[in-house]
């Protein structure tokens, strides 16, 4: 019959359209900006820097090694050394960045920086909200910007963050009992085991 | 009746005889919201009938070839999701296939079972979106499109949850994927699949049967089968046509010579055909889907040996094609023996499927052309690269 195409193609529009009242399934959208649905653990947007305990400065993973640098696909990661060197969480001394900057305006959060970096420093961050009304400086974001703790990393990615935290405490024990044997084997100055005081730059 | 359904009945086009006058140009597009993103045609037209076609491109041109020979190797994989930004698993598979060709890496068996899940959860949605952008192009303003995005995002959430992201995933690696499925991720899979019939039968009843899409496609667009092959068109343009070609029966890569699925073919190779054949292609992606999922084994998702950095193949070439959702795309890439490639090509299927447009479009009206570029399938992300 003429038009019993359309009339099914009706009904069907017609079922949705009523189910949407009833069927929970159904509401598939929230009203944003007052309700927000929670980021997905795997989620990332931008790059950012983790640090240990409390002092952004002193506990701050990255040893400067650029490697994220070399292989950002847009070459948004800036780095320059610092001169100094500070102790990392085993107490060995590392180099750390005296500039480290991410143009985020060029990052195309592909986490490629992230999936290099051998020292679990650079995790990739949650926050979508990176609107600014300024072009030049807002979206360029400097070190102290990047810097956030490891509580927050374990807040948004628990599952990868408990696995780096496990694999970083044995390597510190084994550290540690390596220089406790060192110490007291030829009876030589002890060396501290943890990070004491840091550096600051 | 029969003037109803013969549509060139209707248009007898440019054979008619008319009075004195003159053809119209019109540029039909870049703004155009049914170029499905930045894409010109210039239009010579008589009274409403088509009788040139020329289609500009290129405003999307983003030098991806030149920066992916630029770029190392791993640094073109987040590049080649930008291409398609649809399916952006199916183009991270194309290019990790010729690198691991380039450089003889072989992949783990978890992983090719990985790659055919996603990559045919890709193609589902992507042929459930161009059903949706096609019935919209031809009137249905909303309605379908709004429901194929909604099933669109029940798969995109999957995506997010295993990649990070909803669309530029940046998954695939030399050698498997960058990382395993989180826990409960095959069973959400697993539910999106099994709902899925229910939504494709939804979804046909909405309009597959309708005498105003039926009108309005069949014997449009006629792309014959000699054209199509001469042309080099691939993909469900081409067995629209009637041309039994599947790479993933064709070249079997991966681990498609495992799965039991079929390949449907067209008869007429108008826009009804093509129409058609994406919902029964959805049908035989999500036979391969449930196998794939209850078959999936245990392993490493990595090759061990594959290097993620200083990847540095020994000089030579290698061409890596698949069977995308929109045709075959390919990757060819010459390798001098450093750190980036010497040469980097892609075989786009959005950008030579379009070549015949000016082909299927004449005769046809303006109302008709619309129609026959949204039956074709492009993004412009890729026809520009």
């Amino acid at each position: 019959m003429l038009g019993s195409g359309i009339i099914r193609g009706m009904i069907e529009t017609g079922r949705n359209f009523v189910g949407s009242y009833f069927v929970k399934d159904r509401l598939t959208t929230v009203q944003y900006p007052e309700e927000k649905l929670a980021p997905q653990e795997n989620a990332r947007t931008i790059p950012f820097l983790v640090y240990d305990g409390d002092d952004a400065a002193a506990g701050l993973r990255c040893t400067a090694c650029t490697i994220c640098e070399q292989e950002c696909p847009p070459k948004c990661i800036y780095i320059i050394k610092d001169k100094a060197k500070k102790p990392d969480f085993v107490g060995k001394m590392q180099l750390f960045p005296a500039v480290f900057d991410i143009d985020i305006s060029v990052c195309m959060s592909c986490g490629i920086c992230a999936e290099v970096c051998p020292f679990e420093s650079i995790k990739m961050d949650q926050v979508f909200t990176l609107s600014s009304d300024t072009r030049f400086g807002s979206l360029l974001l400097h070190k102290e910007q990047l810097a956030k703790s490891n509580d927050y990393f374990r807040k948004i990615h628990p599952t990868d963050a408990t696995a780096i935290d496990a694999e970083r405490a044995e390597t510190k024990s084994k550290a540690e009992a390596k220089a406790r044997a060192a110490a007291a084997a030829p009876a030589a100055p002890a060396v501290p085991a943890a990070p004491t005081k840091a550096v600051t730059p | 009746m029969n003037g109803l359904t013969d549509k060139t009945a209707l248009n007898p086009g440019a054979a008619r005889v008319t009075l004195d006058h003159d053809l119209l140009e019109v540029a039909m597009g870049p703004h155009h919201p049914s170029t499905h993103g930045v894409f010109r045609m210039n239009l010579v037209l008589d009274g409403e009938t088509v009788v040139r076609l020329k289609p500009v491109f290129g405003y999307l041109h983003r030098n991806h070839e030149k920066i992916g020979e630029s770029n190392n190797y791993l640094g073109s994989i987040p590049y080649t999701d930008r291409l398609d930004y649809i399916c952006s698993m199916t183009n991270n598979w194309a290019y990790v296939l010729s690198v691991e060709k380039l450089a003889g890496i072989s992949v783990p068996e978890r992983a090719e079972y990985i790659r055919v899940i996603v990559a045919e959860l890709t193609r589902l949605f992507n042929h459930t979106c161009q059903v949706g952008f096609l019935l919209q192009d031809m009137g249905a303003l909303g309605t379908p499109l709004m429901y194929a995005f909604r099933e669109r995002e029940k798969i995109l959430d999957l995506f997010e949850s295993l990649s990070g992201a909803r669309m530029m995933h940046n998954y695939m690696r030399f050698g498997g994927c960058r990382c395993d499925f989180p826990a409960g991720w095959v069973e959400r899979a697993r539910s999106v699949v099994a709902h899925y019939p229910t939504f494709l039968d939804q979804f046909e009843a909405l309009l597959s049967g309708n005498e105003i899409l039926k009108v309005r496609t069949q014997k449009v667009g006629v792309l014959p089968a000699a054209l199509a092959i001469n042309a080099g068109i691939t993909g469900p343009m081409l067995r629209a046509s009637g041309v039994n070609y599947d790479i993933r029966k064709v070249d079997k890569y991966g681990v498609y010579d495992r799965f039991d699925f079929s390949v449907p073919m067209g008869e007429h190779g108008d826009v009804y055909d093509r129409y058609m054949m994406r919902i029964l292609e959805m049908r035989e992606t999500l036979k391969i889907l449930n196998q794939a999922i209850s078959t999936l084994p245990e392993g490493p998702i990595l090759d061990p040996k594959a290097k993620l950095r200083n990847l540095r193949p020994k000089a030579g070439e290698a061409y890596g094609r698949i069977e995308a959702p929109k045709g075959e795309l390919g990757f060819y890439l010459i390798s001098d023996g450093g750190p980036n490639p010497y040469r980097y090509r892609i075989r786009p299927p959005s950008l030579i499927n379009l070549t015949i447009l000016e082909d299927m479009c004449l005769g046809h009206t303006v109302a008709d052309v619309v129609v026959i570029l949204g039956s074709v399938d492009i993004v412009l992300g890729e026809v520009d690269r």
